[in-house]
């Protein structure tokens, strides 16, 4: 197995992390059509949505029957899913992934829910390190106003409610996300994530996340046309062989 | 009273929480078809006989992961790590649910496995050690760890007079062999050595499941008698 850091794949993972109502998905969404619209083959992945896994997180969700640490494993199997379908086989076919919440999500909501700091890191040491990932920093009166607003009910977990902070959904969630923040902002030396100011114009933002990416594209070939079926065999032998082949356009 | 030792982090926090734990907690070991569940048929009444409440917890059976782990396994779509961590997941619920309420009430909880088996079926599957000992490190430890040993040459027999080999306990999904009986032969001897190994680590007390259940049940309840509160 191998572990955070050690992975070698042609492919580059770029990801987006941020409380809700940050506007980072958003972004993504932007950063998808660019990279789409410039010929290269972009996977997309998003945070809980695992099929195998579903059920069970409704489950437990719905019958509220989740411990700090159940939630934290289950979504961590369920990320590891997403590992073993969406990220690597992409990332080794030379694909460029983007995630929508990465690992940094489950570390600031699980820490939040006082599950141990390190325990969580370890169970995610199967995860890919990204090329990439960016936080975007909001300050907490705007992404509380963002959700609060066209929202008129919100989920037992997803307020935090389990913590038992304040028997009123809607103060346990702003104390909630009080903490994601704080866990967020921690993380980011810790894992050199690359803080975006997410109060500035989209087009501005996005402007700057572009500019961040290109760099990384280098040598990352476009599919433009079909690949013929022998290259593909190649790749399936030697998923490195995507390095040394030239751009075909 | 099962002590508040852990194998590493105590990540659900019980020593923060200073739990009580007045229960027991005997863990039952051994690969698959090796008679566990027949020892906890005869462990059971003689407990309560002797006034002591009894749950028993089986692997893969928790109320949040039970269903959803066998129907992953029906698929095809299933990896390794992911399956690891369902099984991870079904052991905590069991875990906090089952196990802990048990024993904070005082009961002796019969373990049908313990994190033993799954750490060894992750590991022959090329699970990193350091991850599964970090992960079900948040696991109590037992006032007992049984290991039912068997010989290979014994156990085939063993599972195919009960249902014959299965996909999972046959290891097919690591492709070991040509058919369920080859590959049944392999995995197992390599779940056996797993075993063998954890056995010195975390020092299990081993019984040998070639004997007829009924001595291996007068054994047992030899070990059992000292560790229990009026014993």
């Amino acid at each position: 197995m191998e572990t955070y850091g050690l992975h070698q794949y042609p492919g580059k993972l770029f990801v987006v992390e941020g409380v809700d109502g940050s506007g980072k998905s958003t972004q993504i969404a932007l950063l998808r059509q660019w990279l789409v619209s410039e010929g290269y083959t972009v996977f997309f992945s998003e945070w809980n949505s695992s099929p195998l896994v579903k059920k069970t997180t409704r489950r437990g969700k719905k019958k509220q029957m989740l411990t700090p640490t159940t939630f934290s494993l289950i979504h961590a199997t369920d990320f590891a899913d997403r590992t073993e379908h969406d990220i690597i086989p992409p990332l080794k076919a030379g694909a460029i992934v983007l995630a929508d919440r990465y690992i940094y999500t489950a570390f600031a909501r699980d820490v939040a829910r006082n599950v141990d700091r390190q325990w969580v890191r370890e169970l995610y040491q199967f995860a890919v390190q990204p090329t990439r990932a960016f936080y975007f920093r909001v300050p907490l009166d705007i992404s509380l106003g963002r959700i609060l607003s066209n929202r008129s009910e919100l989920k037992y977990y997803e307020a935090g409610m389990d913590l038992e902070l304040h028997s009123n959904p809607r103060e346990s969630f702003g104390l909630f996300q009080k903490r994601i923040v704080a866990e967020y902002e921690k993380m980011i030396a810790e894992y050199n994530l690359t803080v975006m100011d997410a109060t500035l114009p989209i087009p501005e933002q996005q402007r700057m996340m572009r500019q961040l990416v290109a760099p990384h594209l280098e040598g990352i070939r476009r599919f433009r046309q079909l690949i013929p079926g022998t290259e593909l065999e190649h790749i399936a032998h030697r998923a490195d062989i995507v390095h040394s082949t030239s751009h075909s356009q | 009273m099962t002590a508040l030792d852990f194998y590493g982090i105590d990540a659900i926090g019980l020593q923060r929480r200073e739990e009580v734990l007045p229960g027991r907690l005997i863990a039952l070991e051994g690969t698959d078809g090796v008679g566990r569940s027949t020892q906890i048929r005869l462990l059971r009444p003689w407990l309560e006989s002797l006034g002591y409440a009894v749950v028993d917890s089986e692997m893969t059976r928790s109320e949040l992961a039970g269903s959803g782990l066998k129907e992953a396994k029906e698929g095809n779509t299933l990896g390794t790590i992911t399956l690891n961590l369902f099984y991870a997941a079904d052991f905590v619920d069991r875990f906090e649910h089952q196990i802990l309420p048990a024993l904070r009430a005082g009961f002796i909880v019969l373990a049908d496995r313990y994190i033993y088996s799954l750490m060894a079926r992750a590991l022959v599957r090329g699970a990193d050690p350091q991850w599964l000992r970090s992960i079900y490190g948040l696991a109590l430890k037992p006032d007992a760890i049984f290991y039912l040993r068997v010989e290979l040459e014994d156990l085939v027999p063993r599972v195919l007079q009960k249902h014959g080999f299965d996909y999972w306990e046959s290891g097919m999904d690591m492709r070991l062999g040509e058919d369920l009986f080859e590959s049944f032969v392999r995995y197992q001897k390599l779940m056996l050595n797993e075993y063998d190994k954890m056995s010195k680590h975390y020092h299990f007390q081993v019984f040998d499941a070639g004997r007829s259940s009924e001595e291996i049940a007068v054994q047992l309840k030899q070990a059992i008698q000292p560790l229990l509160p009026n014993g």
